[in-house]
């Protein structure tokens, strides 16, 4: 690799040279190569994936199987008793969620989803894992030290709030229906989903709250 | 096996650091890597346990010192070479030099978006009764494979209550080897986070874990 022209100072996106390739950039096209050579992959494929993972599958998705739930109590019954056909019925599913549990937070319990072996996670309602999820101090200290993880992400609960802690150690995946937020009755299905944040449907966040509307404004 | 990958319950990796509106891949290579993994794992030629059992195998200063995406390549160059897909020489090269061996199927970009979000179970048929019921107290067997499994390390020897029947799951610690999918019973425990940690477990606090029923025996 040369260090020693104008390029050191430009981003590593814009250089197509194989001498400027890192190692791993370098050994990543080589394996891609070889495997496309051989017939294993085909690279519109890999492609596609790609953008299925990330642009079309996230937590959108999980947003809107949460705020049906706030708003249609025979839904939110289903989606506890069984969630893999209630989310089904808003056409979400597939890889990494083929068998899906949905635990809801009250008043009394917090729910805290983590896989302390690897990085199992819900694909189809939240997307592919953040960096946190899968690196080692959120997978360490999820399951000894919950509160402690959850003040690092500026959630602090109630000391009669017991927290409850899924470890995915098997295909079941876990997601939070958190609790819906106050001031928002009369909230349209849509405007509640914009409330629910990836993290709050892994415990270590909550909804967004409404704040409070000022008394001259119209309701 | 008793690797780096079992991090329930580990001190010293410091505070949890979530990145705001982090990106869903940090680099390119990251997306072909993800693709790749996909994209091999669909062939056939070896299945998502295996794929875990390699990444947890790589020794543990360089698990812990690789991050998510490079544990992935590390782990598919491996089963590339083992499964016989591609040579030793032909990895080093990037080309290929001798002729591909037969896989089941290849990841056509047409009907992709479809598979992956029909998702691929591995719920299976039940050909025996279920050994334990909702309420059932178990103990989590002391047991030490140096092979795949999926019981943490931190449950072992601990005394913890069926909360869920699964279900019939493929059983990761024979399925990673090819040695047969055995259909194993899949049950969640909870145990009492002062059952976990001793003293240190927070009042009230739950884990629990998905576990497969030759990992329980009746407490």
């Amino acid at each position: 690799m040369s260090h020693d022209h104008a390029q050191h100072s430009h981003d590593h996106h814009d250089h197509h040279h194989g001498s400027d390739l890192s190692p791993v950039e370098a050994r990543v096209r080589a394996l891609e190569s070889l495997l496309t050579e051989k017939g294993y992959v085909d690279p519109a494929a890999l492609d596609a994936l790609v953008e299925l993972y990330e642009t079309k599958v996230g937590p959108h998705a999980g947003a809107r199987v949460v705020a049906r739930a706030w708003t249609d109590p025979a839904f939110r019954a289903r989606l506890l008793a069984d969630a893999t056909p209630a989310i089904a019925e808003l056409g979400i599913g597939g890889r990494g969620g083929e068998h899906m549990v949905v635990v809801e937070n009250t008043p009394e319990i917090h729910n805290l989803v983590v896989c302390t072996l690897c990085s199992c996670y819900p694909w189809p309602v939240l997307g592919l894992p953040p960096v946190w999820y899968k690196a080692p101090p959120y997978r360490a200290r999820a399951v000894i030290d919950p509160r402690g993880v959850l003040a690092e992400f500026g959630v602090t609960l109630p000391e009669t709030t017991r927290i409850t802690v899924w470890d995915s150690t098997a295909e079941t995946r876990y997601m939070v229906l958190p609790m819906r937020p106050a001031g928002t009755d009369g909230f349209s299905e849509e405007a509640l989903a914009a409330l629910v944040t990836r993290d709050s449907m892994i415990g270590t966040g909550l909804p967004e709250a409404i704040p409070a509307a000022p008394a001259e404004m119209p309701v | 096996m008793n690797g780096a990958q079992d991090l329930g319950g580990a001190h010293g990796f410091g505070p949890v650091v979530p990145e705001p509106d982090e990106p869903v891949f940090h680099a390119a290579w990251e997306r072909r890597v993800f693709a790749l993994a996909m994209a091999m794992g669909y062939t056939g030629a070896w299945n998502l346990d295996g794929s875990r059992a390699n990444r947890e195998s790589l020794p543990p200063a360089e698990y812990l010192a690789s991050s998510y995406y490079e544990i992935w390549l590390k782990a598919l160059e491996k089963q590339v070479v083992a499964t016989g897909l591609a040579t030793p020489a032909e990895m080093e090269s990037g080309r290929s030099a001798e002729p591909a061996k037969p896989v089941a199927r290849v990841l056509a970009r047409e009907g992709l978006e479809q598979r992956f979000r029909a998702g691929f179970p591995s719920s299976r048929a039940a050909d025996a009764p279920a050994r334990f019921a909702v309420d059932d107290a178990v103990l989590a067997r002391n047991i030490h494979p140096t092979g795949h499994t999926r019981l943490p390390r931190y449950v072992r020897g601990k005394r913890g209550r069926i909360v869920r029947v699964d279900g019939v799951f493929v059983f990761p610690d024979t399925n990673a080897y090819r040695a047969g999918e055995n259909p194993t019973w899949l049950y969640t425990v909870a145990f009492t986070a002062r059952e976990l940690w001793g003293e240190s477990g927070d009042p009230g606090g739950v884990v629990t874990v998905a576990a497969f029923e030759p990992y329980l025996d009746p407490a």
